[in-house]
């Protein structure tokens, strides 16, 4: 059974004479190799590990991840939860870690929208758009991203000071320190808001897809959207009224040297982040373009010849086609973004990296530092890895 | 055809293996480094002194537009190697950052780390070095600019402050503005010169390091007068060149090359008089530093003429200033030598 | 039923009044067609024409009309008043001027600054070279061992009547082409083995090749980094020592490899059965079947991608800035310290990325070129 999943043209019949301790025998051989690579690779390890080992205990180092209980001390700027320098290490590397991923999906979701629209503009009949957008493409892709990085922080610092800010509309002010903007005061009734919408957006899901079994077994098409505004719309405003309709919102305001009140984006942050988007963008832009160009004209033509209509043919016929085609380079330019991430260390957003690196130099505990590095990033990337791979496996193409 | 390219292609894969295998002897170039005790002899048969140095900080370590390592703490790797080897341009400058400095020291990778590091307690005693002397004396403060109406750091409630991560600044930092019950927004940047940058781009009300480092900062900007170092300090940052635990001859051979250039400023020796105040000068403390009379270079395992060579090289502890920190803008301050002018610098007796 | 007439309108043209044939060549159809093709096209192609000419002229303006090329430089300090004075309406090329040689060569010895220039042409012509396809044969193994053994001989001198140069002054555009180079001849050799290691049929060996590439391709380049630059010391017995530089280098290759493995893999993945089950056909064994079949057509097809992947590793390279190796980022950027010269950021950056830029530019052109001249037999 569990030969269907080894490539077949390794499946051979298992050979009925017995194991011959010779050369010639193709299973001593691979017994022999085995037991070699592995022996090498272990001594090796071992080899570092004891050598680790001796090192620490000279030069006292103290191991363990004992440090995470100890107060952090240091400042941390953008944070998603509460955090103060009297909190622990392990606070501290929290933040790092929601910070990180705060970007990383801002990012790819700003990525995907930027990079498909150029992609689709490399496509453009307009020349003047396609030679932008492929000038575009080849000048981002031809640039390291730490300079891009380095570059938008430079932009962002030309912004004016918090008194000079611009101020475009009530309550918004763009300076040097930030976007501020008007944030709403949040309280239960809003997170219960969220969690409504968010079960509209299931139910309706649900609704749709018996919809569709129905339309399957009768033909009926059935209408879904009158159901899912109701359900994604109403469903949240019904709950926050239920709840009292709790509704203040908080303006900033110049106080003192800064804005308080309200809710902001850093400099670094939105350095990082355009910097990011922009530069994924580029490789996005290409994987779209390719994969749109991948779908054949003949399928166009097919669906339009069984009288679907335009939009039909997107959904229905293209589009499925061509995602095929773009969400295995998509999905590693996703988790390119997330690592490339790691950069913001050069300036000053304070993601895992740069707080584990702070820890690390406080404590002198470079292994563990970077083993959490490492860890937090690999986590991300298989979660990202195999979402997409079953995303991809849902849309994938069922073959003979 | 299609076989003509396939046999290319072997040859293409063999010819990169075989350029790659003739190539790792040029570069796996590994220098057997000495366990802690016997530096000064490694330094010796080496022939050169391995510096850890900052990666460029104005007037203690920089390169120039020739690429030639200046500045404060330069000239203590040069003198060192002046006094071992009487050519102060046998070192090997390593730049080193914030984060893999110590390490650099502690796995031998150089001989002494002269990177304006704080002498502190846990520095002396976990991490495994000696801190043979303190060559500068400073002390954590705030700059502002002027037009930001602050006068002392306890107005800088609510500010936002540039700080380097990783330091005993950034600590310092929040002690003191726990302690004075101070909020503060950090802004965090590893390189001190994106950080410098942040701070005259306006994106922190206050940027604070040691003293030294924001008289630097100020001296450097078109407009000096545009920007205020708050009175207050708020820390003791002593700085000092840093070696290895466990070999006390070279740790000894720094620290007199430190007293040395001190003694020679407080005595009136200069680059320029050393030969000829070797020769002359009949002051028996000068005979015994210049190595007329007695061997105290002997007693240091150097050249007797170790302290003329030094001074030859560099020139006294105050031309060394003088010579570095004085154009950025640094005052001597407690860096005065004590007794002749006040500070905080002083020479035990060179007998 | 609107709908089905205009459907029907534009199916066939000869229902409605016949208009004069439009032009379909020429420079003005030409810009018909592609630039105001509707009135959408028209209000894109006037809104960004607008953008361009305005973006060029102030481009224009500050990078060469209000520029200024050099200033004096008095007792070794440069006099930037003058540039300051801009406030940033021209650029400062004067920095690139006073400082251009710093930063592409670092702290390599001021009066031997020939010896790394050198070393910048004989990369490039070896690129040049080994980009020819009538060298892919065995000329290419001298061509490589003598250049290298040059650019060797010219960094570390020690011979010849050249000064000995240690490693720690390297600096610039040589280092980022060292990294960038041994990193790809090392890891390439490493890359082949760790892909045929992933499709084997010893599970041993696969699940260490595959534990290899999904742990550094899961993580980023700078957490390898920083570990060669904090953790490498420690694994080493005592008082054995690597280069700060050869450590950095190692880690690109582990991070190179990993990902070459993978642009192999997909060469081998994309070869048809029929090759695999004819060499077993023929009694061959493993390793004559994969280095006389095998490989050479997989490698054959994976040359576009692993000229793309080269140029991300050029990219990486960069990344050394964070450990404080004097690439031709960092150079750039060290060279800003100097107080006269503070807040010349951009015109560093601007320098810094051309540079880059003509590399990867090149190297790009050169695989797209590549990938139509290798996919010939396949179109018809």
């Amino acid at each position: 059974m569990s030969d269907a999943t080894v490539d077949p043209r390794f499946r051979r019949k298992p050979p009925k004479r017995p194991l011959r301790l010779s050369w010639a025998d193709e299973r001593i051989r691979g017994i022999v190799w085995q037991i070699l690579v592995v022996g090498v690779v272990g001594t090796i390890f071992y080899w570092l590990w004891s050598n680790t080992a001796h090192n620490l205990e000279v030069r006292r180092i103290a191991t363990g991840f004992g440090f995470l209980n100890r107060e952090a001390g240091l400042p941390i700027a953008e944070h998603v939860i509460s955090y103060e320098p009297t909190d622990t290490y392990l606070r501290a590397l929290t933040v790092g870690v929601l910070n990180t991923l705060k970007v990383s999906i801002v990012g790819i979701v700003l990525a995907t929208i930027l990079g498909t629209t150029i992609g689709i503009a490399r496509l453009s009949k307009n020349f003047l758009v396609s030679k932008i957008a492929s000038f575009y493409v080849e000048v981002i892709r031809d640039l390291p991203l730490l300079l891009q990085l380095l570059f938008w922080y430079t932009v962002m610092q030309g912004l004016p000071g918090p008194r000079q800010a611009f101020h475009p509309t009530e309550g918004v002010f763009l300076s040097n320190r930030g976007l501020r903007f008007p944030a709403l005061e949040w309280e239960g009734a809003h997170t219960a808001a969220v969690v409504a919408f968010i079960a509209g957006i299931v139910l309706t899901w649900l609704y749709g897809r018996s919809a569709r079994a129905k339309q399957m077994a009768d033909g009926q098409p059935r209408r879904v959207w009158p159901a899912a505004i109701a359900l994604i719309a109403g469903l949240p405003v019904v709950v926050w009224l239920a709840m009292g309709a709790p509704w203040t919102i908080e303006w900033p305001a110049l106080r003192g040297f800064n804005f308080r009140g309200g809710a902001n984006v850093s400099p670094e942050f939105a350095a990082l982040l355009i910097g990011l988007v922009t530069y994924t963008a580029g490789f996005i832009a290409e994987v779209v373009r390719a994969g749109i160009l991948a779908v054949n004209q003949g399928q166009w033509e097919a669906a339009q010849a069984l009288g679907l209509r335009h939009g039909s043919v997107l959904r229905l016929i293209v589009l499925p086609q061509a995602l095929r085609v773009i969400i295995p380079p998509l999905t590693s330019n996703y988790l390119s973004l997330a690592k490339n991430s790691s950069l913001a260390v050069a300036i000053g957003y304070q993601d895992i990296v740069s707080i584990a690196n702070t820890t690390l130099n406080q404590t002198g505990q470079a292994i563990e530092g970077i083993a959490i590095i490492m860890a937090v990033y690999l986590t991300i990337s298989l979660s990202i890895s195999l979402f997409m791979n079953w995303y991809n496996a849902r849309i994938a193409l069922v073959e003979r | 055809m299609k076989h003509v390219l396939r046999r290319s292609m072997i040859r293409t894969l063999g010819a990169a293996l075989i350029a790659s295998t003739m190539a790792l002897p040029a570069v796996a170039q590994q220098q057997p480094a000495a366990p802690a005790a016997a530096t000064l002899d490694a330094i010796r048969a080496r022939g050169t002194l391995i510096c850890g140095v900052n990666t460029g900080l104005a007037g203690f370590a920089q390169p120039d537009s020739q690429g030639v390592w200046r500045g404060f703490d330069a000239d203590y790797c040069r003198a060192v190697a002046a006094a071992l080897f009487n050519d102060p341009n046998k070192v090997r400058y390593v730049p080193t950052t914030a984060q893999n400095r110590f390490t650099a020291l502690q796995s031998g990778e150089v001989d002494m780390l002269a990177r304006n590091t704080t002498w502190t307690l846990s520095r002396d005693t976990s991490l495994g070095f000696d801190f043979p002397a303190i060559n500068f004396y400073d002390g954590q403060g705030f700059m502002v600019k002027t037009s930001l109406g602050v006068r002392t750091a306890r107005e800088l409630d609510g500010a936002t402050i540039c700080v380097q991560p990783g330091t005993t600044t950034e600590q310092n930092l929040t002690d003191w503005a726990r302690a004075n019950r101070v909020n503060f927004t950090p802004v965090v940047i590893e390189r001190l010169e994106e950080l410098v940058t942040a701070f005259v781009a306006g994106r922190c009300d206050a940027y604070t390091t040691d003293v030294s480092g924001l008289a630097s900062t100020r001296s450097a900007q078109a407009r000096p007068a545009d920007y205020l170092i708050l009175p207050d300090v708020i820390s003791k940052e002593p700085l000092g060149p840093l070696v290895r635990h466990g070999d006390q001859r070279f740790s000894d051979l720094v620290r007199w090359i430190h007293f040395g250039l001190v003694a020679a400023e407080e005595l009136g020796i200069t680059a320029a008089n050393v030969q000829q105040m070797a020769a002359n000068d009949t002051r028996p403390e000068v005979q015994r530093m210049l190595g007329r009379n007695g061997d105290l270079g002997r007693m240091l395992a150097v050249d007797n003429a170790w302290l003329v060579n030094v001074i030859r090289a560099v020139g006294n502890y105050g031309e060394v200033f003088e010579r570095n920190l004085t154009p950025i803008g640094i005052q001597r301050g407690p860096n005065a030598v004590w007794p002749t002018a006040g500070g905080l610098q002083f020479a035990p007796p060179f007998r | 039923m609107s709908d089905i007439t205009l459907n029907a309108a534009a199916a066939n043209p000869e229902a409605t009044p016949r208009n004069p044939p439009v032009a379909t060549t020429g420079p003005i159809a030409w810009v018909r067609e592609n630039l105001f093709s509707g009135w959408l096209s028209t209000a894109v192609t006037l809104l960004l024409g607008y953008l361009i000419i305005r973006s060029v002229v102030g481009f224009v303006d500050w990078a060469f009309i209000n520029a200024i090329w050099s200033v004096p430089v008095v007792n070794g300090v440069a006099q930037t008043q003058s540039c300051r004075e801009l406030h940033g309406a021209g650029a400062c090329w004067a920095v690139v001027t006073e400082k251009h040689r710093f930063m592409l060569f670092g702290t390599y010895p001021y009066d031997e600054h020939w010896r790394p220039a050198i070393v910048c042409v004989l990369f490039v012509a070896l690129y040049i070279v080994s980009a020819m396809r009538r060298f892919w044969n065995w000329t290419l193994i001298p061509i490589w061992a003598v250049m290298l053994t040059l650019i060797g001989i010219l960094m570390w001198g020690g011979v010849f009547g050249l000064s000995y140069v240690p490693q720690e002054r390297w600096g610039g555009l040589p280092i980022t082409l060292i990294l960038a180079t041994f990193g790809l001849a090392f890891a390439f050799p490493l890359s082949i083995l760790v892909a045929l290691g992933r499709r084997s049929n010893l599970p041993a060996i696969k699940v260490l090749c595959v534990l290899y590439v999904e742990l550094i391709r899961g993580v980023p380049l700078i957490s390898l980094l920083f570990m060669a630059s904090v953790m490498f010391p420690l694994f080493l017995p005592e008082g054995m020592n690597i280069d700060k530089l050869l450590r950095a280098q190692i880690a690109i290759i582990l991070f190179a490899g990993a990902y070459l493995a993978e642009v192999v893999r997909g060469g081998l993945q994309a070869l048809p059965k029929g090759q695999y089950e004819a060499a077993d056909a023929m009694g061959l064994t493993y390793w004559q079947k994969t280095g006389l079949i095998i490989l050479p057509q997989a490698l054959r097809l994976v040359i576009p991608p692993l000229v793309n992947t080269f140029i991300g590793f050029f990219k990486d390279t960069s990344l050394v800035l964070i450990i404080g190796i004097f690439d031709l980022l960092t150079a750039g950027k060290t060279a800003i310290v100097e107080p006269a010269w503070q807040g010349f950021g951009v015109e560093v950056y601007v320098f810094v990325g051309l540079i880059y830029l003509v590399f990867c530019f090149a190297m790009s052109k050169y695989s797209q070129a590549l990938e139509t001249d290798l996919n010939r037999h396949s179109r018809r």
